[in-house]
């Protein structure tokens, strides 16, 4: 199946769902003087893992923290075009940030839990939204956050201890535990695993695989295995462009452009 | 070509011997501050240590009718000169406020003279021979001594040493302390956090901060000029009590507080920033729930240490009149009072020589207080400093 429109991938993933639920048009962005993003467009479907992919610089994170509005915090950022959700733009001014990223979560390169306790951790957001405020309420979302994340049998039994205690791989997944305790929509990964070793990696791997059914996620990262095992869709990163957006499987056997195929070679550095 | 390891360590013994130098000239440097900090100190506690005795004799007591006239008639005449005049003066106020004593004799030990005093602790004094006789006969009897001063502690100054104490500075202190406390700590607190954590970084926020480090460099005397002009004689804050001291301390100690907050929010890391930003909290939930409880031990040792400086600063408050003649203890913070310092420099001015030292004393007590509040400083640091 061919593409119809700008931002649609060029072949479609018959096992993905394709319900939409951020859709770029256009967008453009600049640190400054210097543009970093160039008219992206890209359609993200609900419960399904897209990737992106490309060199260092291409604007990866960039484009990432466009979609929760982080790039709020960069003073000098300005940015151009839409990013859709709910039919609403999310860089319109009655969109709340806040409430964007209640909806939109975040994990980040490196694992950053809060200096609490890893019950803490988890508790924070939920209890901060108003989500739970029962005590029993707050230990069940906690322990299936916990789960959820593959977390629980790990630190069951020392829930009072501070989230910096734990490995990283460990702490990497209380962050997961972190972001879907406030039930997301889509959860953001900026190299998630780029920090962890490969049997930490692995889980996080499984991990994306059984989140999706419940959540939408965007991933960056800088290993093609990965991209090919947990990705439904991958898009390629390229000088602030996206050069091709592709299923998954197509992406990394046929590739449709030229560069893309040279990168996931490894012809391009 | 590559050098043999004998080579190598040849060039090297060079190198080594320059490091031993160093280590040798560093360790110099510490011991030389250790000395004067350790000479200081003995010349300090064998000066003050002395202020913390006094003199007292055993007399008998007539509280008669005519003592409460006439209060030397109180004792004996023989040694009456022996007996300290103060205590003679209160005898007509003991004796109204309890009615009982009057007609009865007690053998009671009562404060001695200064001069008995600065006798019995072996200083220069105006004792006549023939009163150190009778002292020396006192002193053979087991009927005059040094005991522990507590009036240094529970009373405020006089003119005559054996009477004077600490403890109406101390407690002037304590007030302008808790005034400094509470104004300059919420507004330098806040002010940092905005500086630090709300405000966009632009020519104004830098010309802010610029001025704010200037402010922590400013002579502390100019700010008891700018206390006068502004609090005394502009607003018409009661001259000489602590709510003038404290706000004009407040005004110095603001800097330091401001510094020590941005200093210590800086030290946050940003990751944990984009954590609570990530989970969707508000600017100020991210400030409140995760910056601050890790900036507190920075914020407070830096307070602390702020405060510890307004503390020993004396230069201000002479300017808006804290260097008052306190003799009574229990003033509130519009009523006038003295703090330490300034007590400790009124009597380094007496001409009396048993004023030397209550001078001493008063620094032994003050320089007490403050190696307290800086360990309070660095037992917080210790007790809530966090890893993340
Ligand atoms: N805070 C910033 N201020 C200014 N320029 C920035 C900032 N962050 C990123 N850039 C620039 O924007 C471009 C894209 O950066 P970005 O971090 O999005 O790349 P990336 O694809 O995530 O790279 P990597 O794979 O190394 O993480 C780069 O040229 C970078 O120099
Ligand atoms: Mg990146």
């Amino acid at each position: 199946m061919n593409r119809s429109s700008p931002g649609e991938p060029l072949t479609h993933n018959d096992n993905a769902h394709h319900e939409l639920i951020i859709r770029v048009r256009d967008l453009d962005l600049w640190y400054g003087e210097s543009q970093a993003l160039h008219g992206i467009d890209l359609d993200l479907y609900r419960n399904n893992v897209t990737a992106l992919i490309g060199p260092s610089g291409c604007g990866k994170s960039t484009f990432l923290r466009c979609l929760n509005r982080m790039n709020d915090l960069i003073p000098s950022v300005r940015v151009k075009g839409s990013v859709e959700m709910e039919g609403r733009d999310v860089n319109d001014a009655r969109t709340d940030e806040v409430a964007l990223r209640r909806l939109v979560g975040m994990v980040f390169q490196k694992p950053n839990p809060f200096p609490k306790s890893i019950y803490d951790n988890v508790a924070y957001a939920p209890r901060m939204h108003d989500l739970v405020s029962r005590k029993p309420d707050v230990d069940d979302l906690v322990e299936q956050a916990l789960r959820d994340a593959g977390l629980w049998d790990e630190v069951k039994d020392k829930l009072k201890q501070p989230g910096t205690s734990l490995s990283g791989g460990q702490q990497q997944r209380l962050c997961i535990a972190r972001a879907i305790a406030v039930r997301p929509e889509v959860i953001l990964m900026d190299e998630p695993t780029s920090a962890l070793d490969p049997i930490s990696t692995a889980t996080i791997e499984d991990l994306m695989d059984r989140l999706k059914l419940q959540f939408t996620i965007v991933t960056v990262t800088h290993n093609m295995q990965q991209a090919a095992r947990v990705a439904d869709y991958t898009a390629f990163f390229h000088l602030g462009e996206v050069v091709e957006y592709n299923d998954t499987k197509t992406m990394f056997s046929n590739p449709a452009t030229k560069r893309a195929e040279d990168y996931i070679t490894g012809r391009y550095g | 070509m590559s050098q043999s390891l004998d080579e190598i360590t040849l060039q090297l013994k060079r190198r080594h011997r320059q490091s031993r130098l160093m280590k040798w000239l560093s360790m110099g440097a510490l011991g030389l501050a250790g000395l004067f900090l350790v000479f200081f100190f003995t010349d300090m506690l064998m000066k003050g240590l002395p202020a913390f005795q006094q003199a007292q004799i055993q007399v008998k007591a007539h509280y008669s009718e005519q003592a409460s006239k006439m209060p030397p008639a109180a004792v004996d005449e023989d040694i009456r000169d022996l007996v300290s005049r103060g205590w003679l003066r209160l005898i007509p106020r003991q004796i109204q406020d309890q009615p009982k004593l009057l007609g009865t004799t007690r053998t009671e030990w009562v404060l001695a003279d200064g001069q008995v005093d600065q006798y019995l602790k072996d200083h220069p004094n105006r004792l006549s021979e023939d009163a150190r006789a009778r002292v020396d006969e006192m002193v053979a009897q087991g009927r005059a001594e040094l005991r522990f001063n507590l009036r240094f502690f529970t009373s405020g100054d006089s003119k005559m040493p054996e009477l004077a104490g600490i403890m109406a500075a101390a407690l002037g202190t304590v007030w302008t302390m808790l005034v400094t406390l509470v104004i300059a700590f919420p507004i330098g607190v806040m002010t940092a956090i905005y500086l630090e954590e709300f405000a966009p970084d632009n020519r104004l926020t830098q010309l802010i901060e610029i001025n704010i480090n200037n402010l922590a460099a400013i002579p502390s005397i100019l700010f008891g000029l700018l206390g006068l002009a502004i609090f005394i004689n502009f607003f018409g804050v009661p001259r000489s009590t602590p709510l003038v001291g404290g706000m004009t301390l407040a005004l110095m100690t603001l800097p330091v507080i401001i510094i020590a907050t941005r200093t210590a929010l800086r030290s946050v890391p940003d990751s944990i920033r984009h954590a609570a930003f990530g989970v969707g909290c508000s600017r100020w939930q991210v400030v409140r729930d995760h910056v601050l409880p890790l900036a507190m031990p920075g914020i407070m040792t830096g307070s602390i240490i702020g405060l510890a400086q307004a503390m020993g600063e004396t230069a201000p408050l002479i300017i808006v009149g804290m260097v008052a003649f306190i003799p009574d203890v229990g003033g509130t913070i519009t009523d006038a009072a003295t703090v330490l310092p300034a007590q400790v420099f009124t009597w380094s001015g007496e001409p009396d020589r048993a004023f030397v030292e209550k001078t001493a004393g008063g620094i032994v007590v003050l320089l007490a207080v403050l190696i307290a509040l800086n360990a309070t400083a660095v037992l917080l640091r210790r007790k809530f400093e966090r890893r993340w």
